[in-house]
């Protein structure tokens, strides 16, 4: 069976055939960048340039506002963590990264807390999984950070304390306050969440609250750091 | 030390090498290596290497290249087992030596008058003059293309050496390319020694001596304008010699890697800094034939002579010259970054069916144009 060629013309002028103009063209194009980021960089105007490189040490981008990351666990009003140790999160962890050993709380109107609580960051697998399962919104990944390279693998399991100093109060009601806790916090409205977001600030409290405001070590903005 | 004795040529042979290889040579590549790598960077929108400081001395990322030397000679020198060893030692020096040797023929700057360093000397009145070019050969341009090919040994014994499929391919490539275009390459200069007279470079560079002359047939301009067609044949035939983007055919990153696949370490560094040493030599080699060697327009020349003393007078000239042997590395490496690179068989369509002809027509009309101008 013979083979069917099909013989196809090459379409082009005789200017196209010889490639020149093409070939100015295209370096012009190039060149005209090179210019314009070569002397853009070197009169450290980087904004006026296309460059899209960011120095990663010395600049960072923001991650996205939903960006799942580093854990933390939230704070009561009173500075306490708002895990009660139900074991929801370990549970539902498929990298078994999370260890709590509960314990009794002396707080009367809780029951349990967390004597140990620790997060393996390198098993971690970022599911996301842990803060869905939270009742008490207690443990998040919205730190908006991501877990730090460290030299030895001990360092980066986070214990409760290191999980709490990124904490703040959560706007959401706490629960396990006991039964009738609605009418409790209708007769003090200093606590309730929509308090805090009032524009004069949250009520004067021991913890900061929540906010959405970027985080403190966010990125620089390009161009400041040193070429 | 005498002028003229034979001491005296020695020494001055010797400091001439010394100056070619050290305060030119090596340093131009070792740079291009690195700008290499920043000039593409900052042509497709990035910043490229700019962070090997020694302390607080970053220059830009310049010492980049003395981290990628550090480098090589600190990584294994691997030989394959069933390599020819003697051969796969001796390739790398092949492919880097011919590009030190044809660096002896290029002129580069205005003759030193020995006994009147220090005096203005105005053009023609010098005495003792030692010229500025290591081996003043009137087969000048010859001994360019006689050398310059020997290269290809050391890109196909690379390829054969390896015992590796894809070496040997890369070999048999750098071969037939090399041949394909060094006949090209000779056709475009045919037309610079018709309408210069001569194959000796300093004597063609010393022509040159205006940009642009009606007088004299044109003979003093730039060559440039008297070979244009030559200079673009020159210079396609001059990267495809230099086996880089667009006729990287032989390397072929994205298919077969080369002829060095299997070398690492310093002998992958001297094929890597030979690239760039062939790219600076025959950056000059062009500035030479086509863009009057050191000379800058009888204007400035004759300014600056009867204005200088001669040391500095050579000194800037000579300045001027590496200025522009610069530009044309850096354009080298624009043209390497931004067209496609050929197929093979398109490849050695360009160089026989296209360029060939053009070549020889280029050859025919120059020595028609030169016929009619002396009638």
């Amino acid at each position: 069976m013979a083979v069917g060629v099909k013989v196809v013309t090459r379409p082009g002028s005789f200017s196209q055939q010889i490639y020149l103009p093409a070939i100015a063209e295209g370096l012009g194009i190039t060149f005209r960048h090179f210019v314009k980021n070569f002397f853009g960089n070197l009169t450290g105007q980087r904004k006026r340039t296309d460059i899209q490189t960011i120095q990663y040490p010395e600049e960072k981008k923001a991650y996205p506002a939903r960006h799942r990351g580093l854990h933390r666990l939230m704070v009561r009003d009173d500075g306490q963590t708002r895990c009660v140790a139900c074991m929801m999160c370990p549970t539902v962890c498929p990298a078994h990264c999370i260890t709590i050993v509960p314990e009794e709380s002396p707080d009367g109107k809780i029951e349990k807390r967390p004597k140990i609580f620790e997060i393996d960051e390198l098993r971690c697998v970022v599911c996301g999984l842990c803060a869905e399962a939270c009742p008490c919104d207690a443990i998040r990944m919205d730190t908006l950070d991501h877990a730090k390279p460290v030299y030895k693998r001990g360092e980066a399991i986070l214990d409760r304390e290191e999980l709490l100093e990124r904490g703040v109060r959560s706007v959401a009601v706490q629960g396990g306050a006991g039964a009738f806790w609605r009418e409790r916090v209708a007769g003090t409205p200093q606590t309730l969440p929509e308090a805090a977001l009032l524009p004069g600030g949250p009520p004067a409290g021991p913890t900061p609250v929540e906010t959405f405001a970027p985080r403190a070590n966010a990125s620089k903005p390009p161009g400041t750091a040193k070429e | 030390m005498s002028y003229g004795t034979l001491a005296f040529q020695i020494v001055a042979a010797v400091a001439k090498i010394a100056f070619m290889i050290f305060a030119f040579l090596m340093p131009i590549a070792s740079i291009l290596t690195w700008l290499e790598r920043r000039q593409s960077a900052m042509m497709q929108d990035r910043l490229g290497p700019n962070r090997a400081n020694i302390g607080p001395f970053r220059a830009w990322g310049i010492t980049h290249f003395l981290a990628d030397a550090l480098k090589f000679m600190f990584k294994e020198d691997f030989v394959p087992p069933q390599a020819h060893k003697f051969l796969f030692m001796w390739a790398p020096i092949m492919a880097m030596a011919p590009a030190l040797i044809v660096a002896a023929i290029i002129p580069f700057g205005p003759p030193l008058c020995w006994g009147q360093l220090f005096e203005v000397v105005p053009g023609g009145a010098c005495q003792q003059p030692v010229a500025l070019q290591i081996a003043h050969l009137d087969i000048g341009l010859l001994f360019y293309f006689a050398i310059s090919s020997l290269a290809v040994y050391g890109a196909t014994l690379a390829g054969w050496a390896s015992h590796n499929k894809w070496a040997m391919m890369g070999g048999l490539r750098a071969s037939s390319q090399m041949m394909s275009y060094e006949v090209t390459m000779g056709m475009a200069v045919l037309g610079s020694f018709l309408v210069y007279g001569t194959l000796e470079p300093s004597a063609i560079a010393n022509q040159q001596t205006h940009i642009l002359s009606f007088n004299d047939s044109f003979q003093k301009s730039w060559g440039i304008f008297t070979q244009p067609a030559g200079f673009l044949l020159f210079l396609t035939a001059a990267i495809a010699e230099t086996k880089r983007t667009p006729f990287d055919i032989p390397e072929g990153e994205p298919e077969i890697i080369g002829y060095f696949v299997e070398y690492s370490g310093l002998r992958f560094g001297m094929f890597f800094l030979g690239e760039f040493l062939e790219i600076v030599v025959s950056s000059s080699i062009m500035v030479t034939l086509f863009f009057g060697g050191w000379h800058w327009g009888a204007f400035i020349d004759d300014f600056l002579a009867s204005h200088l003393p001669n040391v500095a007078f050579v000194a800037v000239m000579a300045t001027a010259w590496l200025i522009k042997v610069f530009v044309f590395c850096g354009f080298q490496l624009l043209i390497r970054w931004s067209l496609p690179r050929f197929r093979s068989d398109q490849l050695m369509q360009l160089g026989w069916q296209r360029l060939l002809p053009v070549s020889i027509v280029n050859v025919v009309v120059t020595a028609a144009i030169i016929l009619w101008a002396r009638m």
